[in-house]
């Protein structure tokens, strides 16, 4: 039987705009470190594989206008947590790579090796940057090199590079250290890196499908198989409380609709989920969960849909200190400039 | 009794994790990664123990080169500042987290948002130490790439301030709605719009004020323009001039005087200068322990490499413990690279290091110890802490930001040695009294919230 990675979205309340209304907890908790831990811990207590955390550097078009920077929020929650993956989303169209790719081996360093980047798809607000708008392909050409900026850079440094030869007063072997080089359309990076190699090797690249060459993971929104990659299918998901989901989706609907998200959307029980969950299970490497209201659906995720995947053996909860790659069976990758010969 | 003009002040700690050059020794059999977040992890948590202020990443954005390649003599890699300051405030309770953070290289929009981010997390304990860059050999691993000039770099930097403060401003402090209506009230934010010489931009903040308002903004130039910038604009002034009484006190009194000058209260900005404590139970094993350290410190690579940056040529080869080099020195360009700065006349310092070589008898090495920084201070506890009891109540300095010669285990010895008898003397709190860096620091509310 093959086994299906179990995702979840935890920015804000949920993935409702008007989820912020049903939450156990008034707008300024969103804004704490309190709750990023919180939710961080709810979804690893649950069972869950990995926690995104989307991002944007303006507010959203609706729902609550206060957000802290995803990268942030998952570094916080990286010494709250101990098997789950943690993924912020990175945007890539006016950020400089090099600090990116700074931020990102970071919070591998910081969690042990649970690092992941979710490459952001959506245009960016080019005048908080200052910047001439970039549109259309060159937002794509941007998405590229900037994860091939960062990769180059994570493989700046061999993973033995601090060598402390005491013999020869040498911190560094140089041998290890590597100058990237990168030439892009629209810019270069000289490298190397200054933080050590990630523990990973690489950061686990998990992108919309067809944004980026070689993502680690593929998001989708249908079921399907994306090549040399695992292949997470996107899901909306509103379940049965004491109150039907129909019934919590209208009420919230009748604050602000919840726009098309192009993702399929379970509106129903726990059994119904888990039933689509384990169709899914052959058609898909895994899952992302986008939930309605988190206080209300991470609840149910964790005592009625997980548990039962679990039991079925269609998913496996992740082991405490293993690495995100272990964890979703992706090999260490080689360093690219250390060529066995 | 002497009258001291503070009688009543307190000394202030903080850690400055460095990094990346030889003060930290990396030989010793005690010491640990330089990347491992369980280093940080127990660094932070001994600091905050000892009830220090701050924990202070540093962060340089290029890996250093001596004559055109990477130097492999010194620790070096370390972690995005920010970052690890965030996962840091998850297992730490009180102390101030600061990072070191670059205005040539970064956009407002972007890194407002993330010290807003560490500032909430924590509760209001964030810290930003603004550093600039002028040098095009740093941009190379940047997409804006270049350099600024020496003197833009300042008004670039102070402009940047602005910008982030007008970010940290957006949000009304009664931003919530309090009928329930909306997540916030709808005219709570106000956008950010600046059209200066260096920035055209439109941000939209998304954070509220954090517990103590703003991030503390740290600073550490030393030149007439960075001194006066500190003015203008900083909370604490991190300098080099913490190791000779009268140096402290003049530069402490330089500033107090241009705070005055920027229309400041004089005591609206506090003196950290780096230093390196070295503790033992006696004069002469603290004298003892100095000399071993800086020899781990100073090794013999080390030495020459050293050595070079003011010969202008590669030594490596040499017998660091044989006499000094017999050639003339030459000129060498500044570049960016480490230790490629504005050398005065290289003749003339050559010339100083072989008088005292020849009068101390000295071989390279132990010249190049002798002549190089005054780091700091050694002795024993009680020694120590009259001391800095005196320094402080004379207005000398507040403080000292601590760069630790060993990781992780380098604070323990100033938290259960040297903290105890500056307690007793009345000049180190026994508990945090506040929550937020800027209540530790004893700091007005910010610039623009008066």
């Amino acid at each position: 039987m093959t086994v299906l990675h179990l995702a979840v979205e935890l920015d804000g309340d949920g993935a409702h705009p008007a989820a912020w209304r049903r939450s156990q907890h008034g707008p300024a908790e969103l804004l704490t470190g309190r709750r990023t831990a919180q939710v961080a811990r709810r979804a690893e207590n649950a069972g869950f594989t990995l926690a995104t955390f989307d991002d944007a550097l303006t507010p959203p078009a609706a729902g609550p206008v206060g957000r802290i920077g995803a990268v942030e929020r998952a570094a916080f929650a990286a010494p709250q947590t101990s098997a789950i993956g943690l993924a912020p989303v990175v945007a890539t169209t006016y950020t400089e790579p090099f600090h990116l790719a700074s931020q990102v081996a970071s919070l591998d360093h910081a969690s042990l090796g649970r690092a992941g980047w979710v490459v952001a798809a959506a245009a960016e607000p080019a005048a908080a940057w200052g910047r001439p708008p970039v549109t259309g392909d060159a937002l794509a050409r941007e998405a590229r090199d900037a994860v091939a900026v960062a990769r180059d850079l994570f493989d700046s440094w061999g993973d033995d590079a601090a060598i402390r030869d005491v013999a020869t007063g040498r911190y560094l072997d140089r041998a290890q250290l590597h100058y990237v080089d990168f030439v892009g359309e629209t810019y270069s990076v000289k490298g190397p890196a200054i933080v050590p190699r990630p523990p990973q090797g690489h950061v686990v690249v998990i992108a919309p499908d067809g944004l980026v060459p070689s993502p680690d993971v593929a998001l989708v929104t249908s079921p399907q198989r994306v090549a040399g990659a695992l292949t997470f299918l996107e899901l909306d998901v509103a379940l049965d409380t004491d109150i039907s989901a129909e019934e919590r989706l209208a009420a919230l609907d009748a604050h602000t609709s919840w726009p098309a998200t192009g993702r399929p959307r379970h509106v129903g029980s726990a059994a119904g989920l888990v039933e689509w969950l384990t169709e899914l299970a052959g058609q898909v490497d895994g899952v992302r969960l986008h939930p309605l209201v988190l206080d209300e659906d991470l609840p149910e995720l964790s005592a009625r849909v997980l548990p039962a995947l679990f039991e079925a053996r269609i998913a496996t909860r992740p082991r405490d200190g293993a690495s995100l790659r272990s964890t979703l069976g992706l090999v260490r990758p080689a360093n690219r400039f250390e060529v066995v010969s | 009794m002497t009258d001291f003009r503070f009688p009543d002040a307190q000394l202030h700690f903080g850690v400055f994790f460095q990094g990346v050059n030889h003060w930290t020794i990396w030989s010793h059999p005690d010491s640990g990664s330089q990347i491992d977040f369980a280093s940080f992890r127990r660094m932070v948590q001994t600091a905050e123990r000892g009830l220090f202020d701050a924990f202070f990443l540093g962060e340089g954005l290029r890996l250093r080169e001596s004559g055109g390649r990477i130097h492999d003599l010194d620790v070096a890699g370390r972690p995005d500042a920010i970052t690890q300051l965030a996962a840091l405030a998850a297992v730490t309770e009180r102390i101030g987290l600061v990072a070191t953070q670059n205005t040539t290289y970064n956009e407002p929009a972007d890194l407002a948002r993330r010290l807003a981010g560490l500032d909430v997390l924590s509760d209001g304990r964030a810290g930003w130490n603004v550093v600039t860059t002028d040098n095009a050999w740093t941009g190379a691993n940047f997409r804006r790439g270049g350099y600024l000039d020496h003197a833009d770099r300042y008004v670039r930097a102070g402009q940047f301030l602005d910008v982030a403060r007008a970010v940290w401003d957006g949000w009304a402090d009664d931003w919530q709605a309090s009928d329930g209506s909306s997540w916030a009230r709808p005219d709570a934010v106000t956008g950010v719009r600046a059209q200066t010489s260096q920035f055209d931009v439109d941000i939209v903040p998304t954070l509220p004020r954090s517990a103590q308002g703003h991030p503390v903004i740290f600073q550490a130039g030393d030149s007439a323009s960075g001194r006066d910038f500190a003015a203008a604009h900083a909370e604490v002034i991190f300098s080099a001039h913490g190791a000779d009484y009268d140096d402290a006190l003049a530069f402490a009194d330089d500033l107090r005087e241009r705070l005055i000058v920027a229309g400041r209260p004089s005591d609206d900005l506090r003196v950290l200068p780096g230093t390196e404590i070295v503790i033992a139970d006696t004069e002469e094993e603290a004298k003892e322990k100095q000399r071993s350290i800086r020899l781990q410190q100073v090794t013999p690579a080390t030495a020459l490499a050293i050595a070079g940056q003011v010969w202008g040529f590669d030594l490596t080869g040499r017998d660091a413990d044989g006499p000094l080099p017999s050639e003339e020195p030459v000129f060498a360009e500044p570049t960016g690279e480490m230790g490629s700065r504005r050398w005065t006349d290289p003749r003339s310092i050559v010339a100083q290091w072989r008088e005292v070589a020849e009068s101390e008898k000295l071989s390279l090495r132990e010249t190049v110890i002798r002549l190089g920084p005054q780091r700091g201070h050694t002795g024993t506890p009680g020694g120590l802490a009259e001391k800095f009891a005196y320094w402080v109540r004379s207005g000398a300095v507040d403080g000292f930001n601590v760069s630790p010669y060993l990781t992780p285990d380098g604070l323990d010895d100033i938290v259960d040695k040297l903290v105890p008898e500056l307690q007793e003397r009345g000049v180190y709190r026994t508990a945090y009294s506040g929550t937020t860096l800027r209540e530790h620091l004893d700091l007005r509310p910010p610039l623009t919230r008066r």
